[in-house]
């Protein structure tokens, strides 16, 4: 059984088309991530599923169960990390954990197997109040109360916002651990390097799915001769770059450009070419394009369409 | 260093007997990109309050465009540009009147505001957004307005405080290019980021650690010095040693 399922969802605020008839299957015990930016839909599409907002039109279930028809039982069943932080901040960390406990009808110490790892890091401190908490603390928090009436699928939104690399890379393990234990997970995020580490993920934008796939589904599909470039003076490498009329895109990837070139661009000619503007330094090689090329090549063409 | 715009010299901030940011000192130059980077919690914050003059040093002190961190806090803000993810702009005014509004703030003249505010809107393409309100502008436009608010009184130094936070990585990429004309006009760029290949686009970054600067560096420096490919593995080999977490 598919853990979500969405048939032609629909949804506007006002004048604002949030999501635009939206159909996928999340596969159960995978992790499915959407991956898009701010103001995608991401968040009203993890509304729906959980029960919190009602589509326009369109069908969804959850576990097999409608969002409509059966909105109850799946609240039982599911866990919800929303993007804004919502648990009790005048309550201490423990109350939290116990409090979502509670009313699930169940026990820290009946689950306590799944959270152990991540509310092991929080027990120093379970006393603290969780509007005193870090960023990093919170998140962990918000994680374990998701978890601790052992959801069958459970919905994070943009868990690792705002949060930093090595915290993300951590977050990342747990739930990978989360997945062993043969939990459904859809997440959300706006980090592209966090796309490999999903087992299939959509691109959103502007209320689109603009394509479902496995990452390396994804990567295989690029289909364009991607090379990465770098020399002494970035900026100007940019603009002359975009100057060639070989080079159909161009864009800054940290410490190189990446570009995509015509069939009749050779890397010697480029290097003349560059040479000539009065570029020292300069390094040219062939690269696999990232997940994150990828998304750009994607929503290029379909801001061109 | 010829021009130093920002200098710390054992900058240190205790609150009770927590001390959040612990002795740093570095200079950053005229016209530099300096990347502020560090795990949630490192202090990186509370360092930038004192920079831009909105929190006192417990010890230590320092200098920003020129002025005392310690004595000339209300000059320090009068010649900085600011700009966070979390606050830029006023949603329900229109994209001319936070313009307005801004440069009032800076003291500029009527007649300077407005010849500004059709330049900038013209070199971004917005003239035709002139008279929108601030939130029903796409996420990237907003933030793309941001920046240009935060220069607009051509500060000598604008703060960047995760100016490109959960913005599509073309805009992401456009914010950026952004930073570098500004950096060509002579602004001087201090950013934190959470994002490492934007590390990448600075000319030297620190990494706070546990309220200590415990790297500082060109990125490729820092890559060489670490044996590392990535700026993300520089974070996470130097992030990954802190002692007091994220609390």
């Amino acid at each position: 059984m598919s853990a979500v399922s969405v048939k032609n969802i629909n949804k506007k605020y006002d004048r604002i088309i949030a999501l635009k008839d939206i159909s996928f299957e999340a596969n159960s015990g995978e992790i499915f991530g959407i991956i898009g930016p701010d103001g995608a839909g991401k968040t009203t599409l993890f509304r729906i599923l959980t029960t919190l907002l009602l589509a326009d039109s369109g069908k969804a279930t959850v576990d097999g169960k409608d969002v409509v028809e059966q909105y109850k039982q799946i609240r039982q069943e599911i866990g919800y990390m929303p993007g804004k932080f919502s648990l009790y901040q005048d309550l201490s960390v423990e109350e939290n954990l116990e409090f979502f406990a509670t009313i699930f009808n169940t026990s820290i110490q009946e689950n306590y197997y799944l959270i152990e790892d991540i509310y092991k890091q929080l027990e120093p401190f379970k006393k603290r109040k969780a509007g005193k908490l870090s960023g990093g603390m919170k998140q962990k928090l918000a994680l374990c109360c998701a978890l601790i009436h052992k959801p069958v699928v459970l919905f994070l939104d943009e868990p690792t916002t705002g949060v930093d690399p090595v915290s993300r890379k951590e977050f990342w393990e747990m739930l990978k651990k989360l997945k062993e234990q043969h939990i459904s997970i859809l997440v959300s995020t706006p980090y592209m390097d966090e796309a490999s580490l999903c087992d299939r993920i959509a691109f959103i934008q502007d209320g689109n799915f603009l394509k479902i796939d496995t990452p390396s589904g994804i990567i295989s599909q690029f289909g364009e001769k991607l090379w990465a470039v770098e020399a002494d003076n970035m900026y100007k490498l940019l603009l002359d770059l975009r100057n060639n009329k070989h080079i159909k895109t161009c864009f800054t990837f940290g410490e190189s450009h990446h570009i995509t070139v015509d069939n009749t661009l050779t890397m010697e000619e480029l290097k003349t070419y560059l040479s000539d503007k009065g570029h020292t330094g300069i390094q040219i090689r062939a690269i696999e394009p990232t997940i994150e090329d990828c998304f750009m090549q994607i929503t290029e063409k379909k801001q061109n369409e | 260093m010829n021009d130093v715009v920002i200098s710390a010299d054992k900058l240190t901030k205790r609150f009770g007997n927590f001390t959040a940011v612990d002795q740093i000192s570095f200079e950053v130059a005229k016209g530099e990109i300096f990347g502020f980077l560090g795990a949630n919690g490192a202090g990186k914050t509370t360092a930038m309050r004192m920079l831009c003059g909105l929190s006192h040093p417990t010890s230590g002190g320092g200098s920003v465009a020129g002025f005392d961190i310690n004595k000339e806090q209300e000059k320090i803000k009068q010649n900085i540009g600011y700009m966070s993810q979390k606050f830029s702009l006023y949603e329900d005014l229109k994209v001319w009147e936070n313009m307005r509004l801004f440069g009032g703030i800076y003291g500029m003249k009527e007649k300077d505001i407005n010849i500004k505010t059709d330049k900038i809107l013209e070199h971004l393409g917005f003239t035709a957004k002139k008279n929108t309100l601030v939130r029903d502008l796409p996420l990237g436009w907003k933030q793309k307005l941001a920046f240009s608010v935060s220069v607009f009184h051509t500060p000598k130094i604008v703060f960047l405080d995760e100016p490109t936070g959960g913005v599509d990585p073309i805009t992401r990429r456009q914010f950026w290019e952004m930073i570098y004309e500004a950096v060509n006009d002579g602004i001087t760029v201090f950013v934190t980021t959470h994002y490492m290949d934007e590390a990448e686009y600075c000319n030297r970054v620190s990494i706070m650690v546990d309220g200590r600067i415990e790297a500082l560096d060109s990125p490729k420096k820092l890559k060489k010095q670490t044996n590392s490919q990535t700026m993300d593995e520089v974070f996470q080999k130097f992030a990954r040693k802190a002692t007091r977490g994220d609390n």
